[in-house]
């Protein structure tokens, strides 16, 4: 299996703020990644520069071996490189359904696929992924009358209905029920191991990263400080002082 | 479709076929309706559908309705001395003349504003919320400003359109001819956007609305979208300012084409008053609007004005989601969601 | 069209020294729309139609004996109590709304302020004759009327003033405090909704002195008052909000702007040199800020 996603050396600042710091780390397709990392450590600031909600002071980034950190932010989605925020963002006034319906990706937006009615199939095909969330029962129900764990659920379903070759999952699990958590990993595990997504995954909750990740990377005011298996990771001192607050 | 709006849609039309021999004295009055009706429609696609509230839609209109009447008249006469002269008394259409010309102003009328929103829209849909609006509203403006400089389209005075040909029935066919010209368009309007709402289009506007940013994140081109959205709002608006032009039969360029301080005022007011951002809201905003102002308007005796700005005070204060919005808020079961209490208090479950 | 001002170069000096005295007057206008934009987050299209007003006033103490000039005193008093009633009754309501709602608010009022004016003062265009007589530079080939200079000393005294009164008194910090984080200045006592009243009729009073110079330094009509409101709204967008020399300059910048633009245009097109320009500096910023991945908020 090759690596899926590299990134090289990437620089970003906001004014004085140095969030991300000559970071560089490489994913393997198929694989669950996990990035971890204080508050404030930069985390999402480097999901951003990769899928080019910002563009990065410096370095770069392939997907793929194509090099992505100049293109806008539509094209690298449409590579198959998918995100979700730590923060949901879905379509309030829109149902469920209609979230799903929409998130599908279409061959191409050209103006016949633009005005071409959305297929039959695809209301099944969002049914049964939202099943796979747990949200079918809410299906009707508009978007923004779900709490923020299920906008976090609906958000997953999304990002599967677009069938992506790689996900990045800005904290799958805030704001989940914990006793839905491991009802989560197993369907992560699932997306990566049916689905054949590969995943990179920022998470605050020890427990789960540690169960579904191969490697992970630990980020420290916005530079790696870290890389290896849950359990060279859990036993690094420099892991366990940036996590306590010791410099 | 169902039931309720096959009977619907036969009352509009047997209303709409009929109305000129119902209610003859009524006649511009209704026409004027069925293209108020169009305006409210098509600003629809950007302010309620899409979420881009647009000051500037007047912009299509007075392009379509100069086009339409340019190329009425220069296709047959030049028109730079049709203008100075006040064309109609020297220069003559002939029936067949006129027909011709009328057809090819009319198509003109669509392409050439569909074209311009092409050319602007990658510039000015870039703009985001209450910069959009205030760049439209500019937009507008200076079109009517800069059409009032130009010499060969009557500048400030403006110009007269070709009459309606002599010796094929007065001023009464004349004037059904254009009511039922301004029916069909405002019918094809109405279907047409009913047709892209349930289309892949329909859903993505509405994305862009709730979040442009997810849209994108989600590989979604929402510029080739928000470009198209308003390319079939000026094509429509074109013809529309065409058709106007035509029935009132002179065209100036602040009070008539690029009339922001009215058309462009009437189509947001018609599509809040009647809920934005639905099918059905314009075309009811549009009616009751008309008929309030039609109504009203004498008595107000040159306190028009001061009742508009007094109204659109009201509507947005009190009724920012229109009669459409209020009916669905009293009236769910009829016209609003109607959520099922099982499904709301549903649980997440994963097993 | 003739392009004069490129043979008699002392045509550019006049139109520079034109612009900048009229451009001192848009600064004024800007600052209070920044103020409330600012403070209140509302874009206020009826701006332009609170100028007017408050030029009217001055236009009415002419037509009463009184020199138009005491203008300056009487109009921002009387429009300071008309803001405040705007407030109290209409914008009370839509300021933690939508701004799109509260937009299409003030385009009500300013459309129904238009239709008022008309009735009261008529359609015709007026002037206030200040007597002030004219400044000769240059061998008499640059004239400056004295009027304007007096307006433009009449703004940069005003502006000083609140920015005096903004750093000092009680309700200035109250106000600045609003409109750098409302949510905690509400937390840590303060009057919101008293601060709202006030900042509008500051706002309102800010308009009503411009209004006053522009009645004895220009013409006022009913319907000219949206060019106001947009010109601001270009100063605030060039300059931020809450930067004051930098909306002085913006706004020296836009007179000197439309003042060359009548010139070599024409004035016939002086109107939509100003709303092409709006048009022009949004859409470049988009662009500029569309490579940065970011968009105008
Ligand atoms: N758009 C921005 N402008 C300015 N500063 C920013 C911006 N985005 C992030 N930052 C700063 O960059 C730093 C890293 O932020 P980031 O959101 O990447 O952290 P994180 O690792 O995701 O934290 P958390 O675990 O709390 O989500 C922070 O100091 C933050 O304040
Ligand atoms: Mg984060």
């Amino acid at each position: 299996m090759g690596i899926i996603l590299e990134v090289d050396q990437v620089y970003k600042h906001f004014g004085g703020v140095k969030a991300n710091e000559n970071v560089s780390l490489n994913v393997e397709e198929g694989s669950i990644v996990g990035l971890i990392g204080p508050n404030g450590s930069g985390k999402t600031t480097l999901f951003n520069s990769i899928v080019g909600t910002h563009p990065i002071d410096q370095g770069s980034i392939y997907f793929e071996g194509k090099e992505i950190s100049s293109l806008p932010i539509p094209a690298v989605a449409k590579l198959g490189l998918l995100r979700t925020f730590q923060q949901t963002r879905i379509y309030e006034k829109l149902n469920c359904i209609q979230n799903m319906l929409v998130s599908s990706k279409p061959e191409n937006d050209t103006v016949f696929n633009i005005f071409a009615k959305v297929p039959h199939n695809l209301t099944e095909k969002s049914e049964n992924l939202l099943k796979f969330v747990g949200l079918y029962q809410k299906r009707n129900l508009r978007a923004g009358d779900l709490s923020f764990g299920q906008q976090k659920l609906l958000e997953l379903a999304m990002a599967l209905i677009n069938e992506p070759k790689m996900l990045l999952l800005d904290e799958p699990t805030a704001g989940i029920n914990p006793t839905l958590i491991n009802g989560i990993i197993d369907r992560l595990i699932k997306v990566n191991k049916e689905f054949g997504i590969t995943l990179l995954v920022i998470e605050h909750n020890m427990r789960v990263i540690m169960s579904l990740a191969q490697k992970i990377f630990c980020l420290a005011h916005g530079q790696l400080l870290a890389e290896g298996s849950p359990e060279q990771i859990k036993n690094d001192h420099r892991v366990i002082d940036a996590y306590l607050g010791v410099q | 479709m169902s039931k309720k709006n096959i009977i619907i849609y036969s009352l509009i039309l047997v209303f709409g076929l009929s109305a000129p021999f119902l209610f003859p004295a009524y006649k511009l009055q209704i026409s004027i309706l069925w293209v108020l009706t169009i305006l409210a429609l098509t600003w629809d696609i950007q302010g309620g559908q899409m979420g881009y509230n647009s000051f500037g839609n007047i912009l299509f209109f007075g392009v379509g309705m100069y086009v339409c009447s340019s190329v009425q008249i220069g296709m047959f006469f030049p028109l730079s001395e049709w203008t100075a002269s006040g064309g109609e008394k020297t220069f003559l259409h002939t029936t067949s003349q006129y027909f011709q010309g009328f057809t090819y102003g009319l198509i003109f009328a669509g392409i050439v504003p569909a074209i311009v929103a092409a050319l602007i829209g990658y510039g000015i849909l870039g703009l985001r919320g209450h910069y959009f609006a205030i760049c439209t509203l500019g937009i507008g403006i200076a079109a009517g400003e800069i059409a009032g400089g130009i010499e060969l389209i009557g500048a400030g005075q403006g110009m007269t359109v070709p009459p309606w040909p002599k010796g094929i029935g007065g001023t009464e066919l004349r004037s059904q001819f254009f009511y039922y010209l301004c029916f069909l368009t405002v019918c094809v309007t109405f279907f047409v956007i009913r047709l892209i709402y349930q289309t892949r289009f329909g859903l993505v506007i509405n994305a862009i609305r709730d979040n442009e940013d997810k849209a994108e994140a989600m590989g979604i081109h929402t510029m080739r979208y928000k470009i198209i959205g308003w390319v079939v709002s000026a094509f429509f608006l074109g013809i529309a300012g065409g058709l106007m032009g035509n029935m009132i039969g002179y065209i100036e360029p602040t009070e008539i084409a690029f009339a922001g301080s009215t058309y462009g005022v009437f189509m947001v007011l018609m599509a809040i008053l009647g809920g934005k951002g639905t099918l059905w809201g314009p075309v009811i905003g549009a009616a009751v609007f008309h008929v309030f102002k039609e109504g009203f308007w004498t008595f107000f005796l040159g306190w028009q004005y001061v009742a508009l700005g007094a109204l659109i005070i009201v509507i947005v204060i009190f009724f920012p989601e229109g009669i459409l919005g209020w009916f669905r808020e009293k009236y769910p079961e009829n016209f609003g969601e109607v959520v099922d209490e099982v499904d709301r208090t549903a649980q997440v479950e994963l097993t | 069209m003739d392009f004069l001002i490129f043979k008699a170069p002392i045509l550019m000096v006049q139109a520079s020294m034109d612009g900048i005295l009229l451009g001192v007057l848009f600064a004024l206008v800007a600052y209070g729309m920044a103020l409330q934009w600012g403070v209140m987050n509302i874009i206020n299209i009826a701006q332009g139609e609170l100028v007017i007003m408050g030029g009217y006033i001055a236009y009415f103490m002419y037509t009463a004996g009184i020199p138009p000039a005491f203008g300056v005193i009487v109009s921002p008093i009387i429009m300071y109590f008309i803001g405040w009633s705007l407030y109290k009754t209409i914008i009370n309501r839509v300021v933690e709304r939508d701004m799109f709602i509260s937009i299409l608010a003030t385009f009500g009022i300013s459309i129904l302020t238009q239709q008022l004016m008309n009735f009261v003062f008529g359609a015709d265009v007026v002037v206030a004759q200040s007597n002030f007589g004219t400044t000769m530079l240059f061998d008499y080939s640059v004239t400056l009327p004295n009027a304007k200079i007096f307006s433009a000393l009449v703004s940069i005294v005003f502006a000083v003033a609140l920015v005096l009164y903004m750093k000092k008194s009680k309700l200035g910090r109250a106000i600045r405090a609003t409109s750098q984080n409302q949510r905690a200045a509400k937390i840590l006592g303060v009057d919101t909704e008293k601060v709202y009243a006030a900042t509008f009729g500051i706002n309102a009073a800010l308009c009503g002195v411009a209004g006053s110079l522009i009645a004895i330094t220009f013409t006022l009509h009913p319907y000219i008052g949206l060019p106001y409101t947009v010109r601001s709204f270009m100063i605030v967008i060039i300059a931020g909000l809450g930067n004051l020399p930098a909306v002085a300059l913006s706004g020296i910048g836009l007179g000197v702007f439309e003042e060359f633009a009548d010139y070599i245009l024409g004035t016939e097109f002086r109107i939509a040199a100003v709303f092409l320009l709006l048009v022009v500096i949004l859409v470049y910023r988009r662009f500029k800020l569309s490579r940065k991945r970011e968009y105008l908020k």
